[in-house]
């Protein structure tokens, strides 16, 4: 699957722009987490937002959910503007995934795919009492719907398990399979490997680039550089809330101030790092352990920690 | 009875080579407990329900004589005669709790017949036989070890064996429930609220409990059939008597109003301490449209149409409440509804004429309401059926049943549909509920307007059951009953609502002293329950998970029995 993204996006290759937010600003008083922030995705597109800690990606996701109504710019959806209420959001098509784990941890792995069905199907009050034959046909379909995405996301099995016993990998891919679950045409994917091995970082690569191949687009939060570089068609990269340099993987990791933000300096770590994600687009082995000295992957652990 | 093959049975042999000393002694107190059932207790034949006949047991000791034959079961359990049954259940710790609750209860008869008969040079011999008894169970009993215990749920017994193990159950409950209302003598009541403590906390103890939570898990409708059925005879255990019924009656009220309050609380997870005032508005509606004298409203539709305006006007109500407050967190709606409680009185206490429309004949009320008519059938009279009497109260609580099971109907469905598992992410998590399109807020005023609509269902029945309305009835204080059976009970669980709502209403019509200091009374046991069982008595297995987060075996344990509920072929085709 690496194969895949060695391949330069040619920007014809993607569709119509899905997400247009142009002009994002978002102040809490007298802090300015995101400023005049323009991001377009397109169509089967990964997009990849990065930056260091506090740079307000995850403010800016939630300005485009809708969780944060912007104080000024605005947010298209497929063209029309999206009223800042996560409902509508979801309702339009545009489902995200949590940074902290947010599943319903007493229901179990289906029931949980089953709330993101919620949107999309309709039985009210009165049906549900009631029990017709509409009904039934409705909960076979969302409960079927469910499984098969949990299938997808490979978490078939769990089905009946309690979401809070599941392993923290999986929780998170059930998460993903949650957020699948509301016909999106648009998934936002907040640090989607964030506490995983590599193992699970690969498969999780492998399941995000599957999501694409089912049409949707992606933007995907990380802080690990490898898994970014190698995974996103574009990279987006915020520091101070505001954008620094939007290009391919290999325009933005080239650029000397991407790791300026994340280093502070530039010295020979810039060719360090340059070099490491190029050897790793050659090839890395699944299952190998993340190489210990370069840069970008150090900083990823002081992040998380 | 089937074990699978995955558990060795490892002890049958192993750990009881012979009975041993303990288990004579232990069987000897227990024997002993019942030769004293036999003898005279006491001299004085009006208290206690009259101990002072030989060889003819009273009630009193009627509960030893269970005891002790509980305790034999058990001994003979350890015996080895049972193994299969030996597994599933620790005989150890229910000799134990047995014999404590044994010695407990003789040696209260002794201080009740020390202070009451007066004096203990009243009573006979066969009390001490009794206490002597008891205390060889005791000291029998207190070494023994416990055994290691197979899980419930990996055992399979015959479908028609776990059945017949509810209808015993079902049974039991409706002779206890009848037995315990008959009781007169608060002293008597007492002592029998002792004997049924210390009996349930034995099998509880000994693992029957989880047992047989498994076995209702697996036959839900078996177990639903069998309460329904229950409460439907309870009338006819009772020849007629009017008081108990009476009773009955309004507990069965209390527990249906509680019912519908759950499902704001227990499902939507809404804190809404003026729920009495939607039970009221169901009965004002009712009582102003009613035939009574004082009924200010000249139109006197059927019944039928009463009940739905009532209830119609109860979930406006909620809307115009809920609407505003139901988009800021929690602790709002707590206050506001506080406050409607409060406005709701006032309102009743002063639409008499002199400050606003003459309807609700401020603090008098509307008295006078006349019993309902639904064609011949009049709910003042007395019907026999099957030649035992059924008074007006019974009328009345067969009518509230229906009611009763409209609403568990309403309850247990929501609970498992697309709404319910709405619910369940609110409860958990509202921001990510949110995020994953569940309309959060038009959800939570549906349960808001929702349980407001029932409550004024059950409100239009209550005004005619109670002849009259008056604002001095749904006050704060009801509200705070109601939320306290939720809490007792267990919230979100049909079951638990049930338990509390009749523990809550029960005790203070039996119990004169409890009435006196039942807010004292009840303020204590909420603490103790908040500090030992946050989840009720019987809670929903979600409820509990939700109480103990930090819990894993419980969260292993829940997961475990969903397992296997789900893997069951009857169950799952029930599921479909």
């Amino acid at each position: 699957m690496s194969t895949q993204t060695l391949q330069q996006p040619a920007p014809p290759k993607f569709g119509a722009p899905v997400l247009e937010a142009s002009g994002v600003v978002m102040r809490f008083g007298g802090l300015t987490a995101v400023n005049n922030v323009n991001l377009t995705v397109r169509e089967g597109e990964i997009m990849g937002l990065i930056g260091p800690n506090g740079a307000g990606k995850t403010t800016f996701f939630n300005c485009l959910t809708g969780m944060y109504k912007p104080t000024e710019g605005e947010v298209k959806f497929q063209g029309a503007v999206l009223p800042p209420k996560p409902r509508a959001v979801v309702k339009a098509g545009m489902a995200r995934t949590f940074q902290n784990i947010r599943l319903f941890g007493n229901m179990t792995a289906l029931e949980n795919v089953m709330v993101g069905r919620y949107c999309r199907t309709n039985a009210l009050a009165f049906t549900s009492i009631i029990r017709g034959p509409k009904y039934h046909r409705e909960e076979a379909e969302s409960r079927r719907i469910a499984q098969e995405l949990l299938d997808f996301v490979g978490l078939g099995h769990t089905s009946e398990h309690l979401a809070r016993n599941l392993p923290y990998g999986d929780q998170r891919r059930l998460e993903i399979a949650r957020a699948l679950a509301t016909d999106p045409k648009l998934i936002l994917l907040d640090e989607p490997t964030a506490g995983m091995n590599p193992k699970e970082t690969e498969q999780a690569k492998d399941l995000i680039f599957r999501i694409r191949d089912k049409g949707l687009a992606v933007v995907v939060i990380e802080h690990d550089m490898r898994f970014i570089f190698s995974l996103c068609d574009r990279v987006h990269c915020l520091v101070r809330g505001e954008t620094l340099i939007e290009g391919s993987p290999h325009e933005v990791q080239s650029d000397h101030r991407v790791i300026e933000a994340y280093i502070g300096q530039p010295d020979e770590d810039e060719e360090e790092l340059v070099a490491e994600a190029h050897a790793h687009d050659h090839e890395t082995p699944p299952t190998a352990p993340t190489a210990p000295a370069s840069p970008a992957s150090d900083l990823t652990k002081e992040d998380r920690a | 009875m089937t074990t699978s093959p995955a558990v060795p049975r490892t002890k049958t042999s192993v750990n009881n080579p012979r009975p041993s000393p303990q288990w004579w002694l232990a069987l000897a107190g227990a024997v002993l407990l019942i030769a004293s059932a036999f003898l005279s207790w006491c001299y004085v034949p009006a208290l206690l329900g009259d101990l002072s006949i030989d060889a003819f047991p009273g009630g009193l000791q009627i509960l030893m004589i269970i005891v002790a034959v509980l305790a034999i079961f058990f001994l003979v359990l350890r015996s080895g005669r049972m193994p299969s049954m030996d597994t599933l259940l620790d005989s150890a710790k229910a000799l134990k709790a047995l014999s404590a609750t044994a010695v407990a209860f003789m040696v209260l008869v002794a201080i009740v017949i020390a202070l009451q008969a007066p004096g203990l040079a009243n009573a006979n011999p066969g009390l001490f036989v009794g206490i002597v008894g008891a205390a060889l169970m005791l000291a029998g009993s207190w070494q023994m070890a416990s055994d290691p215990l197979v899980d419930p749920i990996t055992v399979r017994l015959p479908g028609w064996v776990e059945i017949l193990v509810i209808v015993v159950m079902m049974a039991i409950i409706l002779f206890g429930a009848a037995y315990a209302l008959g009781q007169e003598d608060g002293t008597v009541f007492c002592l029998f609220l002792v004997f049924l403590g210390g009996v349930v906390a034995a099998l509880a103890r000994g693992g029957l409990f989880s047992w047989i939570s498994v076995i209702a898990a697996r036959h839900r409708q078996v177990l639903m059939m069998g309460a329904l059925a229950v409460a439907f005879l309870f009338p006819f255990t009772q020849n007629g008597s009017d008081a108990n019924m009476s009773i009955a009656t309004q507990v069965l009220i209390f527990a249906t109003t509680a019912l519908g309050l759950n499902i704001v609380v227990g499902l939507a997870g809404l804190l809404d301490l003026g729920y009495i005032a939607f039970l009221g508005a169901g009965a004002y509606v009712s009582a102003m449209m009613s035939h009574s004298a004082f009924a200010h409203i000249g139109w006197k539709p059927p019944f039928i149409v009463v009940v739905i305006i009532g209830a119609i006007v109860s979930s406006i109500l909620g809307l115009i409440i809920g609407s505003p407050t139901l988009r800021v967190s929690g602790d709002y709606l707590a206050i506001v509804t506080l406050a409607f409680g409060e406005i709701f009185r006032l309102t009743v206490n002063n639409l008499d004429g002199n400050n606003g429309p003459r309807l609700t004949n401020g603090p008098n009320g509307i008295p006078g309401i006349p019993d309902l008519e639904f064609g011949a059938f009049n709910f003042g009279d007395t019907h026999t059926v099957l030649g035992i009497p059924l008074g007006r109260f019974a009328n009345y609580y067969f009518l509230m049943l229906i009611v009763a099971g409209f609403i568990i109907l309403v309850f247990t469905r929501l609970n498992n549909s697309r709404i319910g598992r709405g619910w369940v992410a609110i409860r958990e998590d509202e921001k990510a509920a949110e995020a994953m399109g569940v309309n959060t807020f038009g959800l939570k005023l549906f349960a808001f307007a929702g349980g407001a609509f029932l409550a004024g269902m059950a409100g239009t029945i209550k005004a005619h059951q109670d002849v009259s309305v008056t604002p001095d009835q749904y006050i704060f204080l009801e509200s705070a009953f109601l939320l306290a059976a939720i809490v007792l009970g267990g919230m979100g669980s049909v079951a638990g609502v049930l338990v509390g709502a009749t523990v809550l209403k029960l005790l203070p019509e039996k119990l004169r002293f409890v009435a006196d200091y039942r807010l004292l009374i009840f303020g204590l046991l909420l603490v103790v329950m908040m500090r030992f069982r946050p989840e009720g008595l019987v809670p929903s297995r979600r409820r509990a998970l939700e109480f103990h987060a930090d819990d894993q075996e419980l969260a292993d344990r829940v997961e475990e029995v969903h397992l296997e509920i789900a893997a069951d072929p009857d169950t799952a085709e029930a599921k479909a």
